[in-house]
C-alpha cells in the first residue's frame, strides 16, 4: 500500500466567496480602504484651504456634487461597518475582571458604543453646534 | 409505510486507484436521533466497507471525527442529521492533504502544536516525593477555558490565514500556547516566545474569528491569539524601559 496524499488547490482570489463570514470579514477589511480615501479627501480639503478660499470653494463644490455625496454615504456605511465589527471583538481582544468575576463581553462592547455616543455629542458641540 | 431516507454524498480518495477524489452518494436510514457519524457508520456497516473515517468516543470528547459538513467545519458525532438538509455532503477537512477518504494528514498540526511547548515549564523541577505544583481557583479560572481544546483541528480547516500560508503557526497550537503562558505553574512564555510571537506566530493572524466561530468547545482561539499580540506589544515596549528584564 503506497502513500499518495491529495492536496486540493484554493483559489487564491475566490476563496472568500465560499462563506458569508469570509465575505464579512473581507468587507471589514475592505472598509479601511474607504475610510484611508476619505481622510484623504480630507487632506486635500486642508491643502486647499491653505491655497485661499478660491481654491477651497471649488474643494467644497467638488465633495458636495453628486458624485461626492454617493461616495460619502458609502464611506458612512463602511464607518459604521467597520467600527461595529471593531467594538464587537473588544472583548475577545481585552476580556476585564471586576474582581474575581469576568466582566460580560456585552457590557463591554456597550461600554465602547456609550463612549462613542459621548465623543459624538460633545464633537458635534464643538464644531457642528 | 417505507422508511425516511436522506443521501450522503460523501468525498472518496483511494490514493492507489484515484487521481483525484470524487463524491459518491449513500442512501441512508434517517432518525431522529442520529449524527453524521452514525449514518457514516452505517455506510461503513452496511454499505460499502472500504471507506475510511477517524472517529472514536461519539460525544465530542476525543476530537477525531472533525469533518466538512456542508461547508462547514464540524465534529460529525455533534452534527444531528435532522439539523442538516435531506441530502449532507460530507468532505475531509480543508487545509490538509487527503490521506484517503475523509481521513487527513494532520502532521503539519502535531509539528506545530510541538513546537509551542503545550506543557507547564516549570521553574523548579520537582520530584514526585515534593508534591504537587498547588494552585488556587482563580489561578486555575485565568486558563482554564483554553484547556478544552480537543486538538479537532476544526480551527485550522475554518482558517483562511492558515489556508493561504501553511507556514501560520494556527488557531489551536496558539490558543495552547497562550493556556500555558497563563498558567501560574509555568515559566515557559520566554522559550515559547520565538515561535508564538514570530511573523508565521500570532502576527500571521488578522482576526478573521472563523476559528472561534466553529470550536465546539467555546475554546475561542481569536481572543488567545489577540491577547497574545496585545502581551507581546507589551513586552516589546516595556524591554526598552527595562531591558534584559526576563518575563
Amino acid at each position: 500500500m503506497s502513500r499518495r496524499p491529495y492536496t486540493r488547490e484554493l483559489s487564491n482570489t475566490g476563496w472568500w466567496l465560499q462563506h458569508p463570514r469570509y465575505i464579512r470579514y473581507m468587507m471589514r477589511e475592505l472598509s479601511a480602504a474607504f475610510i484611508g480615501s476619505y481622510v484623504v479627501i480630507l487632506i486635500v480639503g486642508l491643502w486647499q484651504l491653505s491655497r485661499g478660499e478660491a481654491a477651497y470653494q471649488a474643494f467644497l463644490a467638488a465633495v458636495e456634487g453628486p458624485a461626492g455625496l454617493a461616495f460619502a454615504v458609502i464611506v458612512l456605511v463602511f464607518a459604521i461597518y467597520h467600527t461595529y465589527t471593531w467594538f464587537q471583538v473588544t472583548p475577545k481582544a481585552m476580556p476585564l475582571k471586576l474582581g474575581d468575576k469576568p466582566v460580560p463581553g456585552a457590557l463591554i462592547v456597550a461600554a465602547h458604543w456609550f463612549g462613542f455616543g459621548v465623543v459624538s455629542v460633545v464633537m458635534w458641540l464643538l464644531v457642528g453646534g | 409505510m417505507s422508511e425516511q431516507t436522506i443521501d450522503l454524498e460523501i468525498l472518496r480518495y483511494d490514493p492507489e486507484q484515484d487521481q483525484a477524489p470524487h463524491f459518491q452518494t449513500y442512501t441512508v436510514p434517517y432518525r431522529e436521533d442520529w449524527v453524521v457519524l452514525d449514518a457514516i457508520n452505517y455506510v461503513k456497516d452496511e454499505l460499502d466497507r472500504t471507506l475510511s473515517y477517524r472517529w472514536s468516543c461519539h460525544m465530542a470528547v476525543c476530537g477525531s471525527c472533525g469533518m466538512v459538513v456542508n461547508g462547514e467545519p464540524a465534529l460529525a458525532c455533534d452534527t444531528f442529521l435532522r439539523d442538516c438538509s435531506d441530502r449532507i455532503r460530507v468532505e475531509p477537512l480543508q487545509n490538509f492533504p487527503i490521506e484517503r477518504d475523509l481521513v487527513v494528514v494532520m502532521d503539519d498540526f502535531i509539528d506545530k502544536l510541538c513546537s509551542v511547548k503545550p506543557y507547564i515549564v516549570p521553574q523548579h523541577e520537582k520530584s514526585v516525593d515534593d508534591g504537587q505544583y498547588l494552585q488556587t481557583p482563580a489561578e486555575l479560572a485565568r486558563f482554564n477555558q483554553y484547556t478544552a481544546c480537543i486538538n479537532c483541528l476544526l480551527c485550522y480547516s475554518a482558517c483562511p490565514q492558515y489556508a493561504l500560508n501553511d507556514a501560520f503557526v494556527g488557531p489551536a497550537a496558539l490558543a495552547l500556547a497562550h493556556r500555558y503562558n497563563l498558567d501560574s505553574r509555568d515559566v515557559g512564555r520566554g522559550a515559547r516566545e520565538d515561535v508564538v510571537a514570530s511573523n508565521p506566530g500570532i502576527w500571521e493572524c488578522s482576526f478573521v474569528g472563523a476559528c472561534s466561530e466553529v470550536c465546539p468547545k467555546s475554546v475561542d482561539p481569536a481572543a488567545a491569539i489577540q491577547q497574545t499580540k496585545i502581551a507581546s506589544t507589551s513586552d516589546y515596549f516595556m524591554n526598552f524601559l527595562m531591558p534584559g528584564k526576563r518575563r
